[in-house]
């Protein structure tokens, strides 16, 4: 079932960060996907800033060029270097201070993390301090373009051997983040970082507030009330599942579950009223595995 | 994940009425309903956090901040137990972990850091990877001795250690004058100084990231690539010294080399600090063993671009316009001395009231 291995791999990443006043703290640890997709949204930055820049710088070099009268050549060189002196700092810097300005920032994350929703936190649960940063970053250069060259130089049959066992070599950087389970790359291990989600949620609608929750449905007028053996069909998942098909609200989707209940629980009505029959199927089920859960007892799902 | 929608850029958004707490069908909601105006209060500090509005928050809501965190983190322990809503858990889970990014986030401003760095961290941190240095000294030792025999006992070798496009003039069997034109050469003025100093800057400073990034592999790497280029320079050494030009060459190459060489020498210090962190462990676990090394390292390697700054300023600028041994043999001593005593003898107090 797709879902519920879905499910399974959040399982696998969640973690508790326990911090330094002792309370336990959820985390997700982020994708590898989602890791890559911000990359990839930082360097076209990155690089969209280069580029603009370069093309800024030499619109201005053109300039100098183009006003030859009334300078003498010694003037001309003296801009033109001041010019390119610009330009040699400014890729220096974007290279190397994007990720640090932004990543030292109260978000932690550079603007590709902050669209992939996430962003990197101090392992031991402690301070992300300037100096984790600023080494985490300074390790990319081997692991992402040193591979690269390397791996591509290899293909060519470039330095025989020797490129062949290089290329290898820096493969292991560039596969690091799939050989341990926090996904971390070589820079998050010496930095002791890691990249973790960072979810921006709403609060929601307080689900048992709803008509259909508190009593008779306004469109008949009817009041569903089910019996302790009704309710004992269905567990923790499903409601979970409910939940996420009222919040959603799809019609289609509220029929087709509607139908599914009546057929499981054996009632026959509720037709053309589905969301406040399972607006009230679900807080009465909540109730039950809630105050269950009060006893210590749980039900995870239909089966158990 | 969601992209932001207009009522958040638009600031506050208008008060919800109160909810009907009473009217709650179930007690975890009634949980919720009770507390969750405090939640949105702190999802609103901590958002304004985010966005670096810092000078915007009030002062209560400063005080506030740690209350709301606690209250929060609290009410996320006892729904965890007793809700079965997944999208308030979600919603707390959230809201806890941002909260706690913003109470423990990085604190120090730039400035507040730097007069740090500069103060003394980055002094002690060079001192605490004295070993490794050493080892990164020998590694530069070696590497100028064995390019020297190399050459000496086959001058082919200096082309295999000197790339073509760098040596020049410089090369086997080129005459004593040849030689001495490439040090003390009619130089055409400054124009083109500066933009000499910053590809020079930009180019060792990558080298330098590079020896420090390699150490990650137990230093050898390192090891090698300080060899390596060490190995060049004893090449030129030997060049030079048959022209019976020997001082004449390390008095210029001293202008710069004592920082740059300096630097290179903590950058590869510091890679092999993490590689023998990693090798050698002791009681840490290996994790926490490379997190701290690596952390002391980045200092390290924040100053060494420092003083690549500096030494690219003397070799554009410096080394061409003093034209003479002596007085280039003096800057170069200068900026040693300088480093040492900062490295080794400054902040040593401070360090140990500190401990």
């Amino acid at each position: 079932m797709a879902s519920s291995s879905y499910i399974a791999q959040q399982v696998k990443r969640r973690r508790e960060l326990l911090t330094p006043e002792g309370l336990s703290l959820p985390l997700t640890v982020a994708g590898r996907g989602s890791r890559a997709a911000a990359l990839i949204v930082d360097y076209i930055i990155i690089n969209f800033i280069l580029f603009a820049t370069t093309i800024l710088l030499l619109y201005l070099a053109f300039g100098v060029l183009g006003m030859k009268e009334g300078a003498g050549p010694g003037q001309l060189f003296g801009t033109l270097e001041f010019l390119a002196v610009i330009w040699l700092i400014a890729m220096f810097l974007f290279r190397y201070g994007y990720f640090l300005y932004f990543e030292l920032g109260p978000r932690g994350a550079t603007p590709g993390k902050r669209l992939s929703g996430i962003r990197i936190a101090a392992r031991d649960g402690g301070r992300l301090t300037a100096e984790a940063v600023i080494a985490r970053n300074l390790l990319r250069d081997i692991e992402l373009f040193m591979p690269i060259v390397f791996i591509a130089g290899a293909q060519e049959g470039e330095g025989g051997l020797a490129g062949l066992a290089a290329a290898a070599w820096f493969a292991v950087f560039l596969l690091f983040p799939f050989f341990n389970k926090d996904a971390m790359r070589a820079g998050d291990l010496i930095a002791g970082t890691w990249v973790v989600e960072a979810p921006k949620r709403k609060l929601a609608e307080t689900l048992s507030l709803s008509a259909g929750a508190r009593g008779p449905s306004q469109e008949t007028g009817a009041t569903y009330r089910f019996s302790d053996a009704e309710l004992a069909v269905y567990g923790e998942y499903e409601l979970q599942t409910l939940e996420r098909v009222l919040r959603e609200g799809k019609s289609e989707a509220l029929v087709a579950v509607a139908e599914t209940i009546c057929a499981k629980i054996g009632w026959t009505g509720g037709q053309g009223d589905e969301r406040a029959f399972l607006e009230a199927y679900y807080t009465q089920l909540r109730a039950r595995l809630e105050r269950d859960m009060r006893f210590g007892k749980r039900k995870a799902d239909k089966h158990s | 994940m969601k992209a932001p929608t207009l009522s958040s850029l638009f600031g506050r958004r208008e008060v919800a009425p109160p909810p009907d707490i009473a009217a709650a069908a179930l007690r975890s909601d009634r949980f919720r309903l009770e507390r969750e105006n405090e939640w949105r209060r702190l999802e609103e500090i901590v958002s304004r956090m985010e966005s670096g509005r810092l000078r915007k928050l009030s002062d209560e809501d400063v005080l506030a901040l740690p209350a709301l965190y606690r209250t929060a983190a609290s009410s996320l322990s006892i729904a965890r137990e007793t809700t079965l809503d997944a999208a308030t858990l979600a919603y707390l889970e959230g809201l806890v972990q941002r909260a706690w990014f913003q109470v423990y986030g990085p604190r120090t401003s730039f400035v507040g850091w730097l007069r740090g760095f500069l103060g003394g961290e980055w002094s002690a941190s060079v001192r605490a990877m004295g070993p490794d240095v050493l080892i990164a000294l020998a590694a530069m030792i070696a590497g100028t001795i064995v390019g020297w025999l190399l050459v000496s006992s086959d001058s082919q070798w200096y082309h295999a250690l000197v790339p073509p496009g760098m040596a020049g003039d410089r090369s086997p069997g080129a005459s004593p004058e040849a030689l001495r034109a490439t040090l003390f050469g009619e130089q055409q003025g400054t124009t083109g100084l500066s933009a000499f100093a910053a590809y020079l800057f930009s180019n060792n400073a990558q080298v330098s990231i590079l020896a420090f990034a390699l150490g990650f592999a137990f230093g050898v790497p390192s090891i090698l690539l300080l060899i390596h280029n060490m190995a060049l320079l004893g090449a030129m050494l030997w060049l030079y010294h048959d022209a019976g030009l020997t001082l004449d060459l390390i008095a210029w190459l001293s202008v710069h080399g004592t920082t740059e060489l300096f630097a290179i020498l903590l950058a590869g210090g510091a890679g092999i600090h993490i590689g023998r962190a990693m090798a050698f462990p002791g009681n840490r676990s290996i994790m926490t063993a490379a997190a701290e090394s690596g952390r002391r390292a980045a200092q390290v390697m924040t100053g060494v671009v420092l003083m690549l700054i500096v030494a690219a300023f003397l070799e554009g600028f410096a080394r061409q316009l003093i034209n003479e041994t002596p007085g280039r043999l003096i800057v170069g001593s200068f900026m040693l001395v300088l480093w040492l005593t900062y490295f080794y003898a400054f902040g040593r107090r401070t360090k140990d009231s500190g401990d």
